[in-house]
């Protein structure tokens, strides 16, 4: 799939909690095939102290409007810029980079992990893979519920559940502590997952106990995105790999975990 | 029409800006951004005569105009190269160079005698400045003695155009290109990354896996300008300028200061893009300054 250098048009740039927003980005030009747990790294401009892209995983892909969703967190001074960007603004990104998800079978019942800014590929994952609504289920973590992202635009692509470390949504404790991971954890038989280290560890281990098949999208700090800089590696058991190429999605089995 | 057409010792060169090693592959990695056979040239990553894991992530800190990297030459080595990645890339019409390291000396010249018998290899940049390796690397470039007993050695088995990569990291980097120079290489080219670190205060600990680790970006650029300026006036080889360059009129100001060519490197990692716009604005350069021939350019710095 070619990778290309593309200048956006900014449509929308909308706060959805207290520290994420939403991205709405035009391409004049089609948009070729993305999917879930692709990225797109993009450039932030007139910044003196932001002076390589930043990587963001895709939301949604619109090809009748030419159009990308983006979820973006503020985690540091390059995301902050780019929220504080206006609508109708220019943004240049790269993409699509990385490899995707592994898209479940007709018979697989797929459970999907996110957490933080990780939400946005599960969340495109569940929409795009064509499996019923039975057999789909969400489960996403976060602080408080303040810090959850409104998803009722997917509520009818899978069956939601929340957990915060306060309990003021969902069941309370992290997403490791809900009934779906700690009772039903076998009714799946495909595990995503995306979101911080320790919580995709401690997923990926359950899983790997149970021989589920588990794939993470890991986020290492990178240069340049498409596998020139060597930078991003993951220590993995075939050697340092990177994550921008040759992920950011890993199969559980093949990292030291 | 300009010509942009330059010649670093028995290399022909369509045009004077390179891709420098470490930033682009094989050229692969950014074949879907330009046509490589509009490159002046390619200096693929960095060749070890084993392969290399490299160092343990984290191996990059952001900074300032920049960015730190601690990289350490990951590379599948010579053997990998010749059978795997050589046949790929040989037919590419443009100018492959490999850069080549060595943790001592009998390694580099037993690279270089491999690299040698490659017909579409025309040139090596040995890298005697890498700072992210324990062994080897910028040890060879920070003193004029070792610099010396590398090429020296190389000199001997490579016959065909040997460009030296000089490490910023010295007392007088002049020093170092002069005694090069006098062992046989055909050109230098500089400059390597500057040593540099990055701290996190938060957590009290270094932010790179190595402690150190190579600053490169437009952060170095004017370092690199003066150094590139330093050497063309004490050296007669030709000089590849490179540290920062990030657009036509950076290019022009290292070739004004002396650099027969340019190499562009970290900045591919933000706009691979870069060297198209690069090329084209030097040909817009010389047509504006009623510039015929690129080599008018170089060293032409009016003091």
């Amino acid at each position: 799939m070619k990778k290309t250098a593309n200048d956006f048009l900014l449509l929308e740039n909308k706060q959805l909690n207290n520290n994420s927003f939403r991205l709405l980005l035009q391409s004049s030009d089609p948009i070729s095939d993305i999917y879930p747990g692709q990225f797109i790294n993009v450039r932030i401009k007139d910044s003196s102290e932001v002076f390589l892209r930043r990587p963001f995983s895709i939301l949604d892909v619109d090809y009748t409007n030419n159009t990308i969703s983006l979820l973006v967190k503020i985690l540091g001074r390059g995301s902050k810029k780019l929220t504080e960007a206006s609508v109708n603004q220019n943004i240049n990104a790269i993409f699509p980079l990385g490899k995707s998800f592994t898209l479940p079978a007709k018979s697989d019942r797929i459970l999907l992990i996110g957490g933080g800014s990780g939400v946005a590929p599960m969340l495109f994952l569940a929409k795009i893979c064509g499996l019923p609504p039975e057999n789909i289920s969400v489960l996403i973590g976060a602080r408080s519920a303040s810090d959850h992202i409104d998803v009722s635009d997917y509520s009818s692509f899978g069956r939601f559940f929340f957990t915060t470390e306060d309990g003021s949504l969902g069941e309370k404790g992290f997403v490791t502590n809900h009934t779906v991971f700690t009772d039903q954890l076998d009714c799946y038989t495909k595990v995503y997952t995306c979101g911080p280290n320790p919580m995709m560890k401690a997923i990926g281990k359950a899983a790997m106990a149970k021989n589920i098949f588990c794939e993470v999208s890991l986020e290492n700090m990178m240069a340049c995105g498409f596998g020139a800089c060597l930078c991003c590696v993951e220590d993995t058991k075939e050697g340092h790999k990177c994550v921008c190429s040759d992920g950011p999605v890993f199969n559980v089995n093949d990292l030291k975990w | 029409m300009v010509n942009l057409g330059i010649k670093i010792h028995e290399l022909d060169l369509k045009n004077p800006v390179l891709t420098a090693s470490g930033t682009c592959g094989f050229g692969s990695e950014i074949a879907d951004f330009i046509d490589l056979s509009t490159l002046g040239g390619i200096v693929v990553k960095g060749t070890t005569l084993k392969p290399r894991e490299g160092n343990p992530y984290p191996r990059m800190a952001e900074t300032p105009s920049g960015m730190l990297n601690a990289v350490g030459l990951q590379n599948k080595g010579v053997d990998n190269f010749i059978a795997n990645i050589y046949p790929q890339i040989k037919d590419i019409d443009t100018q492959i160079i490999v850069n080549a390291n060595g943790s001592i000396i009998d390694d580099y010249i037993m690279l270089a005698e491999r690299l040698n018998e490659l017909d579409k290899i025309p040139a090596i940049e040995l890298n005697i400045s890498c700072p992210n390796v324990k062994e080897g690397g910028m040890a060879f470039g920070i003193s004029s003695q070792s610099a010396e007993a590398v090429v020296k050695a190389v000199r001997k088995v490579y016959h065909k155009t040997l460009i030296v990569k000089l490490s910023p990291n010295v007392t007088s980097i002049s020093d170092i290109a002069k005694a090069v120079e006098a062992q046989g290489a055909d050109a230098v080219s500089l400059i390597n990354t500057l040593l540099g670190m990055a701290v996190n205060s938060e957590t009290r600990r270094p932010v790179l896996s190595t402690i150190t680790g190579g600053l490169s970006g437009p952060a170095i650029k004017p370092v690199a300008l003066r150094m590139v300026w330093q050497v063309y006036n004490a050296v007669k080889v030709p000089v590849i300028g490179m540290g920062g360059i990030m657009s036509a009129s950076d290019a022009l100001e290292f070739m004004i200061a002396g650099a027969s060519a340019v190499e562009i490197g970290t900045a591919l990692f933000v706009d691979p893009t870069i060297p198209t716009q690069i090329i084209n604005g030097i040909s817009l350069y010389m047509e504006r300054h009623n510039i015929q021939s690129v080599n008018e350019i170089i060293g032409s710095l009016q003091c």
